[in-house]
């Protein structure tokens, strides 16, 4: 009895000094371990080009890109190009995911229809997306509809096979929970099917979000007066490589806040999730 | 009153898992189906649930018949099977979706203070123990205040100390609104425990070998004389169901053949 008592008072207390004794250095001692390599890299290249050993020309150093960056901000081209290449890619995410989350729930709930469109759709998924583009600038010109088209191809793939598979490896028993329940129809799906899918659907989303990203450079090397894509094309044929480097930033930091979105909007609705965590992650 | 007439399943593959089934179970009674494996208990209960539908005669609830899952029929299978996107009290809640929210509020709050498990309310089913797990299960198939209560072979996945503890607890849980109970399992102490009626099954085809009338008073010793009486009864009877056929049996005209 007086154990149990002990242990009792002695938990509340020893737990918050814990927590904030960890806090500080457990928060940031994580995402500060993943900054080391590139850091030192940038410094390492820095410095080497300060001293004299590489003139820097084709691979700029640090100074020399954020100075482009700059220059690029401060005339608004660099904000005129990222919101050209945002814009194709939303349009083209947008649809990609549309579609492709459609086709992939119709097929994955109905086997007739999965075998009657998924052969031709696997068919098509083997073609290299790339070589739809002459196809595409035929058929739809050389402006934005072709372009757009391109990135909803690659976006849609990975939705499509993610929502299939998930749909189709819904537990057969969480199902059976449903039905006992007498759900069916629209409340089946809104109550059992899509809470069952929602992790998943979330890794098809970033997949797919990863090929728009990949493929709105593809379609801007076809051709474009403006975007990221253009900046690279613009720098190789100018012989710019700061300016080519700046664009990859600006594509990496763009890329990535756009998968954060994904994940930030999503996170609430997937905390129950029972998920690996490694030791040194937990706490 | 749950009736069953006829109740016969053949799968599409061609098994033929269960060969009419007659059974009538009275209001408040509690019955416990046992037999070997394969034997089609599960499958008679799935019937009943309307889950699966049987492929001869028909079950009938207050003489309606039922085709497909029922409101007053509810259902605890083998595994917790609680959503896990759910926390323990929206798993609670899970069938009084059509409900008020102050009402379903209300009797989830009741059910799970029923169960012990007030203060797990608004935990994930994730950090549950099984024990704990299936409490809640049981309080999900309650809380909508069935008439007929269906128990898949519910604590074989426990271990036998939290076995006899949910054991307990059913039947207080039992006591409260008195429902039919339909229980299949292996466990022969389950049965005597629990069941007013045992009904012990035989395979291939599934049929109702021998039926055992437990009627001990309640609440039941598990160390006494009367209790060890009517096990050992039900085991006598598992064992010649197990036997091979008898020639007196079905198969009588085959053996005359010639």
């Amino acid at each position: 009895m007086s154990l149990v008592r002990m242990s009792a008072a002695i938990e509340p207390a020893a737990q918050p000094k814990q927590k904030t004794g960890k806090s500080v250095l457990a928060r940031w001692s994580g995402p500060a371990l993943g900054l080391i390599l590139p850091l030192g890299l940038a410094v390492g290249w820095e410095l080497a080009v300060r001293a004299g050993l590489s003139n820097g020309r084709l691979v700029p150093p640090p100074s020399v890109i954020y100075a482009t960056f700059a220059e690029l901000a401060k005339t608004g081209e660099l904000q005129r190009h990222a919101a050209a290449t945002l814009a194709r890619v939303v349009a083209g995410f947008g649809i990609g995911v549309v579609v492709g989350t459609l086709l992939g729930a119709i097929t994955g709930y109905s086997m007739l229809v999965r075998r009657f469109i998924d052969p031709s759709l696997q068919a098509l998924r083997a073609i290299p997306s790339i070589a739809w583009v002459p196809l595409f600038i035929l058929w739809l010109g050389i402006f934005e509809a072709s372009k757009v088209t391109l990135i909803a191809v690659g976006v849609f793939f990975p939705v499509y096979l993610g929502v299939m598979g998930a749909v189709m490896s819904v537990d057969r028993k969480i199902v059976e929970v449903g039905r006992a329940f007498r759900l069916s129809g629209a409340k089946m799906v809104r109550r059992i099917l899509l809470p069952a899918v929602l992790p998943a659907y979330v890794i098809a989303l970033r997949s797919g979000l990863g090929l728009g990203w990949m493929f709105v450079v593809a379609a801007e090397f076809m051709g474009a007066s403006e975007g990221l894509g253009f900046l690279l094309v613009d720098g190789q044929q100018l012989g710019k490589p700061a300016q080519i480097v700046a664009a990859i930033v600006a594509f990496a930091v763009i890329g990535k806040i756009t998968d954060w979105l994904i994940v930030g909007i999503t996170a609430p609705f997937l905390r129950w999730e029972d998920r690996f965590k490694s030791p040194a992650a937990e706490g | 009153m749950l009736t069953l007439e006829g109740v016969g399943k053949t799968y599409a593959n061609g098994v033929h898992a269960l060969d009419a089934v007659n059974l009538s179970v009275g209001p408040g009674e509690i019955v416990a189906i046992v037999g070997g494996s394969g034997c089609g208990k599960s499958t008679l209960l799935r019937a009943i649930s309307g889950l699966d539908t049987p492929s001869q005669g028909r079950v009938l609830l207050d003489g309606e018949k039922v085709t497909k899952p029922h409101e007053k029929i509810g259902i605890i299978f083998q595994e917790p099977r609680l959503l896990p996107w759910l926390t323990v009290a929206g798993n609670v809640g899970f069938g009084l979706e059509d409900r008020p929210k102050a009402e379903r509020d209300a009797r989830v709050a009741e059910a799970l203070t029923r169960v012990g498990l007030s203060e797990k309310a608004n935990m994930w089913p994730r950090e549950l123990s099984g024990g704990q797990a299936q409490r809640v299960a049981i309080a999900r198939a309650l809380v909508p205040r069935p008439e007929v209560l269906l128990l898949d072979e519910p604590f074989s996945a426990l271990d036998a100390f939290t076995r006899v503890d949910l054991q307990d607890h059913l039947l207080g849980l039992w006591a409260d609104t008195r429902p039919i109970l339909i229980l299949v399992t292996h466990d022969v102490d389950e049965a005597v425990v629990l069941a007013d009626r045992i009904m012990v099954m035989r395979p291939r085809p599934g049929r109702i070998f021998d039926e055992i009338a437990a009627d001990l008073p309640r609440p039941r010793e598990r160390q006494s004389s009367a209790f060890d009486r009517v096990r050992r009864h039900v085991m006598a009877a598992l064992d010649r169901s197990l036997k091979p056929v008898a020639p007196s049996d079905a198969n009588e005209a085959a053996a005359f053949w010639w």
